[in-house]
């Protein structure tokens, strides 16, 4: 199957919803049951962002391996991990995918290539680079996913992994979820231009710009880095633009800082990645209501289990503190 | 004496500083935000505009970096992060640099330039949000280290700070930002590498440093009510130490407690046990004893967290073994006695 193919399969269109679906039904959970104060971490929510996950790790295989950020709910999720993992970590229990360790900032399963997250910003992207080297030593048909915010950028991280990993032609996919904000401060007081996708140029990569609330456009671009870093021909970067519905941290809405309207966060909920899959979906006739609303029943199932799988899971018991150094 | 938050107290310092000195400025990711690092910048920013305090790119060494280039050239900058942890980007600048640019230029070249850093313990801040990491920079011939634990050790010690020539880290920790006590309105000093005794006794000499002061104060009350008499001793600042108050009280008690929320090895717990068995040895009764971290990172969940800081019951069996002749409880008896808390909530 040509992966960058333009047209948007039924079997393409199914997958997508169902990956949107599972990130956006995850953290609408959090949204509703943070307020309990069993969920005792700090947790960055992506909703709204969906559309870069879901795009991106639909064009993965399962081998292929992401590397993620403080906000790492919905990469891992589109990966394909078990919610049931991922919300019990949340809840701090032993059975949650870093037995309660980790929490909100630093979702893994390295069984299905999520290989952690970072709260520290421009962290991983080295990591995600070393994975690279490490596929194209062992020869391996593999890529290397690195994700990161528009504040990532600005660290020597980026910059200087851009230079090695065009440098060696390393299998690495390079996406920037700029969303325009670091925590309230907008890219504009940070960065000269907002062109990010620019920035490739200088290292000799090629750059993309993606509308990130079109799942379809980003899974299209992530296709065609994928292969050409299959083949050998190094790294591509991709600035997927996308909105963040609530506060930097935590599951509110922000408006009252000022820092922004309530319209214009209304204007960008309005242009949902869900929403805009579905006109698409209905408008060219890809996939019937009833499939969608399957769907839809399905995951809203997965999410009540992997509630009550969190919410009955032991804690970790006092010893546990030292193992796994 | 007007009372004020630790929070507020760093904000007054900030301003008046800045309105008495033209050449200071204001620096760091979220400064000039409307959160302004939890409350210490938003009134230095209202005051002095986007010119002397703004906000930054994510990019934490260079900045450090920056910071000391304008210092060699006249200025005096304020860098600020959210979490001590951001700084460990910065130690290329810190130490590589800003420690050792004077002594490299015989002296010609001061570096004055105030780090403050934030430790953001609770609510599941994890291993990368929540470090205490005074005794990495404490190492460093070149830096001065404080840590203030109440609002008039804050503000003072932030206006020694612009005043001084030298590179200084401050580390905060952020239990004690809502935390009240007086402070005067004018400006005034303490200078560095001075403690201060929180509470004078005479049985057991106990260190405490920066929020592990608060636990202190419970442990010693516990400890009085079974005719235990502690000495308080908050440093303030580590490097330099005061080590003339510490060595005198250890003189007058005969024992020592360190109690350090940071890691035990090669600590700060481990400095202070040092200086006391090189130089009054002779005063020890019984051995030192140090209430720090467990030596793991920083789990997130709840009830690891409750486990892995210590409270003022570990400070209290400490204590009472030094009398009992019993062995003190070892780090692997987790007390889970409910910490002084008045944090929750996302940040
Ligand atoms: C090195 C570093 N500096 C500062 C922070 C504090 N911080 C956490 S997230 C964040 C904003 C990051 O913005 P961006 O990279 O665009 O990601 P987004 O939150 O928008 O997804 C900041 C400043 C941090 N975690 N790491
Ligand atoms: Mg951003």
């Amino acid at each position: 199957m040509n992966k960058s193919n333009s047209q948007l399969s039924p079997e393409l269109a199914q997958k997508l919803y169902l990956s949107l679906l599972r990130c956006r039904k995850f953290e609408e959970k959090i949204v509703e049951l943070y307020p309990q104060q069993e969920i005792r971490c700090p947790t960055h929510l992506s909703l709204g962002q969906e559309g870069v996950a879901a795009g991106v790790c639909s064009a993965l295989e399962k081998e292929d391996l992401i590397f993620s950020t403080h906000r790492c709910h919905s990469h891992t999720i589109a990966k394909g991990a078990d919610l049931k993992f991922l919300m019990a970590e949340l809840y701090g229990k032993k059975t949650g995918c870093s037995k309660g360790k980790g929490g909100s900032m630093h979702f893994l399963q390295p069984e299905i290539g999520a290989m952690g997250a970072s709260a520290i910003v421009g962290g991983t992207i080295p990591l995600a680079i070393g994975a690279a080297l490490a596929l194209k030593m062992k020869s391996k048909n593999q890529v290397s996913v690195a994700f990161f915010g528009d504040g990532a950028i600005e660290q020597g991280t980026f910059h200087e992994g851009l230079n090695f990993a065009s440098l060696k032609k390393l299998p690495v996919l390079f996406i920037c979820e700029n969303n325009g904000l670091a925590t309230c401060t907008p890219i504009s007081s940070r960065q000269p231009f907002s062109d990010i996708y620019k920035r490739a140029e200088s290292y000799m990569i090629p750059g993309n710009q993606v509308d990130g609330t079109n799942v379809h456009e980003v899974y299209q671009a992530a296709a065609t880095a994928v292969e050409r870093a299959k083949k050998g021909e190094g790294p591509t970067l991709i600035e997927a633009q996308c909105y963040r519905w609530r506060e930097h941290v935590g599951p509110n809405f922000d408006y009252q800082l000022g820092f922004r309207s309530k319209e214009d966060v209304e204007k960008a909920i309005e242009k949902c990645p869900i929403k805009c899959l579905e006109e698409k979906i209905k408008n060219e006739n890809i996939l019937s209501k009833e499939i969608l609303l399957e769907i839809s029943d399905l995951v809203t199932k997965e999410i009540e289990e992997s509630v009550n799988f969190a919410k009955e899971s032991p804690f970790p018991q006092a010893e546990e503190i030292f193992m796994d150094l | 004496m007007r009372e004020l938050k630790y929070k507020e107290a760093i904000s007054e310092a900030h301003v008046q500083a800045m309105l008495k000195n033209p050449n200071i400025y204001m620096m760091g990711v979220g400064v000039a935000d409307p959160t302004g690092i939890f409350g210490t910048t938003i009134a230095a920013s209202k005051c002095f505009g986007k010119e002397r305090v703004f906000d930054t790119p994510l990019s934490e060494n260079t900045l450090t970096g920056i910071g000391i280039g304008s210092a060699m050239c006249g200025l005096r900058p304020i860098l600020i992060h959210a979490r001590n942890d951001f700084l460990l980007l910065t130690m290329d600048q810190i130490v590589n640099h800003a420690a050792k640019w004077n002594y490299m230029a015989g002296g010609k070249l001061p570096i004055p330039f105030l780090i403050r850093a934030i430790i953001g313990r609770g609510w599941g801040q994890a291993a990368q949000h929540s470090q205490s990491l005074q005794a990495l920079f404490a190492h460093i011939p070149g830096l001065q280290v404080i840590m203030p634990s109440s609002p008039y050790d804050a503000k003072g010690l932030i206006l020694s700070s612009m005043e001084s020539d030298k590179t200084t880290i401050c580390i905060e920790h952020r239990w004690l930002y809502e935390k009240s006590g007086p402070v005067p309105e004018e400006p005034y000093s303490i200078p560095f590498g001075k403690g201060t005794i929180l509470r004078k006794g005479k049985d057991i000499t106990l260190v405490a440093i920066s929020h592990m002061t608060l636990e202190a104060k419970t442990a010693a009350e516990e400890c009085s009510k079974e005719n235990i008499d502690i000495e308080i001793i908050d440093p303030r600042s580590l490097r330099p130490l005061d080590e003339d108050l510490i060595l005198s009280s250890i003189k007058k008690t005969g024992r020592l407690i360190i109690a350090d929320a940071a890691w035990k090895m090669c600590g700060m717990s481990s400095e202070i046990s040092a200086l006391a068995a090189e130089k009054c040895f002779p005063y020890l009764k019984a051995p030192i004893l140090r209430i720090t971290l467990q030596d793991t990172p920083t789990p997130c969940s709840s009830v690891l967290e409750t486990v892995y800081y210590p409270t003022s019951m570990n400070i209290v069996k400490a204590a009472r073994s030094l009398f009992s002749g019993k062995p003190k409880d070892d780090a692997k008896e987790f007390i889970a006695a409910k910490s002084e808390r008045d944090f929750s909530g996302p940040f």
